[in-house]
């Protein structure tokens, strides 16, 4: 069993939702930043989402554009989230998934980029602009190395192509909730049990929600509804809250993944 | 940074309308690399465009439009002065910059709004560099009573503000961008963030012949009537084809447009003019094909510049519609047969020759369109008077004035 799948069966035990938290790597610097994935691997978060800065993050929000932005200054390229994956796995063994852009993996060679991803330990990749049309030479190079290749199904998403998604989809599936980039919202959107029950026909992997959530009462609403609940701009947002005072960031972070993790119990 | 070397050169004849396949590819080039949420958006436009395209009505639809609101046909023209000025090829202007609007930019405007119109889509979203392509979109969705909504980079409304001006005196919202280098990259990125968060009431309107499938076949099919004309004229004037042809790319929309009908005519020289800027240096360019190499940018699978670790480089160009960092799919394509050859054109030539061109014939270029000028004309003196070249003036250069005064130093 992969580490994912065991991170996802683990919390099912426990009768909770697994947390996935997501972080971009090396926002604001690398050495904050590692402190920051820390506070949460300490606090309960089952996955971490760590995003690969990419100079034109189309899916995101702009609060996940300005912590793009940030690491790109601070100093991240591709061999220091290499580096970065290596430092986590100093202290922790939650499974990490990268949250990146196609180009990122491809412009030096997919085979190499995920080799080097799975010598560093990192558990699966969320490539967010490859859809299971082009994906074909990603999927066979993530699986020779037992990467998982998380795929994303969208409230667009036909029934049809959820089968085509989930047929190449490991690991999990990531529902995002709502049409629109990244970024944190006042309401859970409607139609979460709908949708996760016209994924199930086609998947056993685990579903995690995600886009928009971030506060205990929302993570307690979705925990309700899917296997997992992904949390990424509320925590972001702490960091640029921050940002003046560096080293309060991972205490802040702390609290608040204690917080919401407490919001997964069923 | 070295471009990728080509693959070897296919040996089968073109057969032009053989691409893209159905998954939007022109050889390892073009395809569909964007978020979910706007996969089946995509599928449904290249359905409802599919039909359309076989459909009489729409095209005749089109076609009156193109006529009575655009200005089609537009004239071939023959460039004297220019001729005598090279001492070489006879000279022709294709000339798109007689167009409504300004450029061959409203072809495009008009055909996707119609298929906008025909998936009741009631909402618009454009992106803009020089402007043209905003300001073709908010006059047909001004004509068609459509919303209208354009991204433009913070950076090319300054440069290009008289064009924002136009806009929004004909009902459109220009937004402007922010974030990256302020120009018509992340205006791109800005208006794929709204699209993927209203897909289900927007039809976005790309400018060019870039992005996923549909849109670079798309595109290029609403600007083959450059090309077709061009043929139609040069015939009835001529009685021949032409022995080249040189059109500007920025993404390539008029480019390949101008080009299309003419791919399968071997004795026809084909070349596209890149952005040279202030030299073939890291982030001074836009010559994609000058220090770019095979990346995704923005949905499809194409040459971008970009630097060792695939992130997107910074580029310059003095002309705003041509300073982006990648180039349509199938320019690259075409360029791997061997088939359309590319040069570029660096920002000093520019200002020099759309100085010339203003002086001799009369007729103001855009800063896009002068850069095949500059080419253009260094050809023409190397080619033997009994050879016809044709330039395609995509643009007029009225909403460049600004800026080229304020570059030569003049206060307006
Ligand atoms: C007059 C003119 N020509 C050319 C271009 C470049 O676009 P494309 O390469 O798609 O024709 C622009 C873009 O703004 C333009 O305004």
């Amino acid at each position: 069993m992969s580490r994912i799948a065991q991170a996802f069966s683990c919390a099912r035990e426990q009768n909770r939702a697994a947390f996935v938290a997501y972080l971009c790597a090396g926002d604001p610097d690398f050495n904050t930043s590692l402190a920051a994935c820390r506070a949460l691997l300490e606090n309960g978060v089952d996955v971490l989402e760590l995003g690969v800065p990419f100079s034109d993050p189309l899916a995101d929000g702009l609060t996940n554009q300005l912590a793009a932005q940030r690491a790109l200054e601070g100093g991240m390229t591709a061999a220091r989230v290499f580096e970065f994956v290596k430092k986590i796995r100093e202290f922790s063994d939650v499974p990490v998934v990268f949250y990146t852009y196609y180009n990122l993996v491809f412009s030096n060679g997919i085979e190499a980029y995920v080799k080097a991803a799975k010598a560093a330990g990192v558990d699966g990749m969320l490539v967010l602009d490859l859809p299971p049309e082009e994906g074909a030479e990603f999927s066979a190079a993530a699986r020779a190395q037992g990467i998982d290749s998380v795929c994303i199904v969208a409230p667009t998403t036909p029934d049809a192509r959820i089968a085509k998604i989930a047929a190449v989809a490991t690991g999990f599936i990531y529902y995002v909730s709502r049409e629109g980039v990244t970024g944190v919202r006042d309401q859970v959107a409607v139609g979460i049990p709908e949708a996760v029950a016209r994924i199930r026909v086609h998947t056993q992997l685990p579903i995690a929600v995600g886009f928009g959530i971030g506060t205990r009462a929302q993570v307690a609403e979705v925990a309700a509804q899917a296997d997992g609940v992904v949390v990424g701009s509320a925590l972001v947002n702490i960091i640029k809250e921050n940002l003046a005072a560096r080293e309060t960031i991972a205490p802040a972070l702390a609290a608040k993944a204690a917080d919401l993790v407490a919001g997964t119990r069923r | 940074m070295t471009a990728t070397p080509s693959p070897a050169v296919a040996a089968e004849p073109i057969d032009r309308f053989s691409l893209p396949d159905a998954g939007g590819h022109f050889g390892r080039y073009g395809g569909v690399f964007v978020p979910e949420t706007l996969m089946t958006a995509l599928q449904d436009l290249g359905a409802v465009y599919e039909k359309a395209r076989l459909d009489p009505a729409f095209q005749a639809e089109l076609k009156n439009h193109l006529k009575e609101f655009a200005g089609r046909p537009t004239e071939l023209y023959f460039a004297e002065r220019l001729t005598r000025h090279c001492g070489g090829a006879k000279i022709y202007l294709k000339r798109e910059d007689l167009l409504h609007t300004g450029a061959h930019k409203i072809n495009n405007a008009l055909g996707q709004a119609l298929l906008a119109l025909r998936m009741g889509k009631k909402r618009i979203i454009a992106e803009t560099g020089a402007g043209q392509h905003g300001v073709a979109t908010a006059a047909v969705c001004a004509k068609f009573g459509l919303e209208c909504v354009v991204y433009m980079g913070a950076v090319d409304m300054e440069r290009q503000s008289l064009n924002v001006f136009r806009m929004r005196l004909m009902g459109a919202e220009v937004r402007a961008v922010t974030s990256g280098q302020k120009t018509l990259k992340d205006a791109v990125n800005e208006a794929m963030r709204d699209w993927v968060t209203n897909v289900r009431s927007t039809h976005y309107i790309l400018g060019s012949a870039l992005g996923s499938h549909p849109y670079p076949m798309m595109v290029r099919d609403f600007h083959r009537v450059i090309g077709q004309e061009t043929k139609a004229q040069l015939l009835a004037r001529e009685g021949r084809l032409p022995d080249e042809m040189i059109a500007c790319v920025g993404g390539g929309s008029n480019a390949i447009g101008f080009f299309f009908d003419f791919l399968e005519d071997k004795s026809v020289r084909l070349v596209g003019v890149e952005a040279g800027g202030r030299g073939i240096k890291r982030g001074e360019h836009a010559a994609r094909f000058e220090g770019g190499k095979l990346g995704i940018l923005q949905g499809a699978k194409t040459y971008i510049l970009q630097d060792p670790d695939g992130q997107i480089e910074l580029t310059h160009s003095v002309s705003a519609g041509l300073d982006y960092a990648a180039i349509g799919p199938e320019h690259a394509y075409y360029r791997d047969r061997q088939r359309i050859d590319y040069a570029y054109a660096c920002d000093d030539e520019v200002m020099e020759t759309f100085q010339l061109v203003s002086r001799l014939e009369g007729i103001i270029p855009a800063l896009e369109s002068t850069h095949a000028f500059v080419h253009g004309l260094k050809r023409a003196k190397a080619m033997r008077s009994d050879e016809i070249l044709v330039i395609n003036l995509s643009g007029r250069g009225d909403k460049d004035v600004n800026q080229v005064a304020k570059i030569l130093g003049v206060s307006l």
